[in-house]
């Protein structure tokens, strides 16, 4: 009979009731190093990028044209660029352009896409059949032409690309979300949760969601590069961010146009988006075992 | 005025390969604190009657044809979604046949347990844990303070089958359903869970109905037990009164192909054929194609009659008295 008791895991034994998912995960996303690096790199960039206006070396917009585009020194720790900006100050300063683009269409994406994937794939029948296709005439809205539109209308402003980008993010996350519900609304504990007399609101938002979690953290951390390219795309075509600001998209694209005379234009904002995006993956790849109660025990 | 009184209650599934009638017709009723066994092999039904009464058929392919199913004056298959929710889980609970599944791997042991508790009783947080635990001692969980944080793979099949039950009987139902609730476990557990259930009943009041297919668990729990077969019923006695007198070919079959009944070395019987296909109109009595007793006239409509006092058999020639199946 002694398998009938299998060891309570330790942690376990320490959480409270309530909230009981969230602390779990996050006692195992500690004991996961590369996912904490990863977390605690992005964590540090932001800080810094949305300090910058206080602790930039220099300014991203004043131009010394006298100096031009300068190797790394110990005045200008990565170079300046062709008209004589601190690179590191316009690289954190775009860091603050890209981590936002990044966050704000994340949490559109996990807000709107998880519910509405979720109610769409739970509900089903004819509300999902009408959920459905509005995702789809949204998916084939052809985009550039939508921002050029949005743009032309309500002029350039750059919440209004926030908006352009969060509007097109969620799509891909609701599409999954309800595949996700419409496998796990089969199940037995589904059906068991109906027997007990639950409401659909709840079933949704305690059965449902949290089946889905490990799903959702994966690919938020694959929508944030994404969208940061999308804006670079955007920026390229003028409709994104312009000079002097600037963003990561915007840096690379232009040091890429001098990359063989002033290499540093292209490697320290490529080595920063990088970084990042690794980071992302660690973490995502980190919180999916953290939101998986089953993996992570062995 | 009995608890529970279905009549003529009516599923059937319109799938691609056409109308399947999976439960035709069927009529019960259960008197509080009774306990009714529901026996079958696959697909006669028995699962199918039980999801219709807590509307759990997938509606669609699934439609509840026809009949009425009314639990203390209300009617089960027409009730509002308002009236069933306070009527699943409070007043009738089920548990299931999988333990394995029928627990959301995501929420630990405690958040499922007492949810039934939050939603149908005005009750904090704190004093449902606490009746959450004294549940899981009851149902015999050793431990039960600290397993209820436990995530449900923490738990073996038993184990969970013994939560699920914990967690049906939490807010002291008038009837549990049970579905097969011991197919998927070990011997020695089934004994286990079966006295368990025993013993919750005769501490709740509580009416059972126990589908299964296994006629042994019937006679060690059920006071009347109904034989099902291709959607419909086709006989109904006290338990040992099945047993001794029984009056349908089918249940006769049934217990010649109980392992533990035969001859040691005799091959074990089987029932020749197949059930049949439920998507086709069946005139008649299902069982003829398989039936050693099956004439002519056994084609034509029957229905479910009284032979005894308390015991019906909807097999023609037995209602007629031409055949004899006590000595079989």
């Amino acid at each position: 009979m002694s398998a009938e008791f299998p060891t309570v895991t330790q942690h376990t034994g320490e959480v409270e009731a309530g909230q009981s998912l969230w602390q779990d995960a996050w006692h195992r996303l500690r004991q996961n190093k590369l996912a904490l690096i990863g977390a605690c790199f992005i964590a540090l960039l932001t800080i810094a990028c949305f300090l910058t206006p206080l602790i930039a070396p220099g300014s991203y917009e004043k131009t010394n044209l006298a100096l031009g585009p300068a190797a790394p020194s110990h005045a200008h720790w990565l170079g300046t660029d062709i008209l004589g900006r601190d690179m590191l100050s316009r690289i954190l300063f775009g860091g603050c352009i890209s981590l936002s683009v990044g966050l704000a269409a994340t949490l559109v994406s996990v807000l709107i896409g998880v519910l509405y994937g979720a109610i769409s794939g739970y509900v089903g029948g004819r509300l999902d059949v009408v959920m459905m296709r509005v995702v789809d005439i949204a998916y084939s809205l052809p985009f550039v032409v939508f921002v050029i539109l949005i743009l032309v209308v309500f002029g350039r402003n750059i919440v209004l690309l926030f908006m352009a980008i969060g509007a097109v993010s969620w799509l891909d996350m609701a599409r999954i979300v309800r595949g996700q519900v419409m496998s796990l609304k089969k199940q037995e504990f589904v059906e068991a949760a109906v027997a007990l007399g639950l409401r659909k609101r709840r079933i949704i938002l305690r059965h449902m969601i949290p089946n889905v979690l490990g799903i959702v953290a994966i690919y938020a951390t694959l929508i944030v590069p994404s969208v940061m390219l999308l804006e670079a795309f955007l920026s390229f075509l003028g409709l994104g961010v312009q000079a002097p600001m600037s963003s990561w998209g915007t840096l690379i694209n232009d040091g890429r146009k001098s990359m063989e005379e002033y290499p540093w234009l292209l490697i320290y904002p490529s080595l920063f988006f990088s970084l990042t995006l690794f980071s992302l993956n660690f973490l995502g790849d980190g919180l999916r075992d953290a939101l998986d109660v089953r993996a992570s025990k062995d | 005025m009995p608890l529970l009184e279905v009549t003529n209650l009516r599923t059937s599934f319109h799938t691609r390969h056409g109308i399947v009638r999976a439960v035709n017709g069927v009529s019960f009723s259960l008197e509080k604190g009774d306990t009714l066994g529901i026996v079958g092999e696959s697909g006669s039904g028995k699962s199918v009657t039980c999801y219709s009464l807590m509307r759990l058929i997938p509606e669609p392919p699934g439609k509840i044809e026809g009949g009425t199913a009314a639990f203390d004056g209300v009617d089960l298959l027409t009730a509002s979604p308002e009236q069933l929710r306070k009527i699943r889980g409070k007043r009738i609970s089920m548990i299931f046949q999988d333990p394995m599944t029928s627990l959301n791997p995501y929420l630990k042991i405690s958040e499922q347990l007492i949810e039934p508790l939050l939603i149908h009783e005005n009750i904090s947080r704190a004093d449902a844990l606490k009746r959450g635990i004294a549940a899981l001692e009851e149902v015999g969980v050793p431990d039960a303070a600290k397993r209820i944080r436990s995530y449900p793979h923490e738990f073996s099949g038993g184990m969970r089958q013994r939560v699920m039950i914990a967690m049906a009987l939490i807010t002291k139902p008038e009837l549990l359903i049970a579905d097969e609730p011991t197919t998927a476990l070990d011997v020695t557990v089934q004994a286990q869970i079966l006295d368990l259930v025993k013993k919750m009943q005769r501490e709740l009041g509580m009416a059972v109905i126990w589908i299964t297919h296994d006629l042994g668990v019937v006679a060690g729990f059920c006071r009347r037990v109904q034989v099902m077969y291709a959607g419909r019923i086709v006989e109904r006695a006290a338990t040992d009164e099945l047993f001794q007198q029984t009056a349908h070919p089918y249940t006769c079959a049934l217990q010649k192909s109980i392992p533990a009944l035969q001859p040691k070395g005799a091959a074990l019987y089987t029932i020749p054929g197949m059930p049949p296909d439920l998507s086709r109109k069946v005139e008649g009595c299902p069982f003829v194609p398989r039936c050693e007793f099956a004439q002519d006239q056994c084609r034509q409509p029957v229905e479910l009659k009284d032979v005894a006092p308390h015991h019906a058999t909807a097999c023609l020639r037995v209602q007629k008295g031409e055949i004899n199946l006590k000595h079989e």
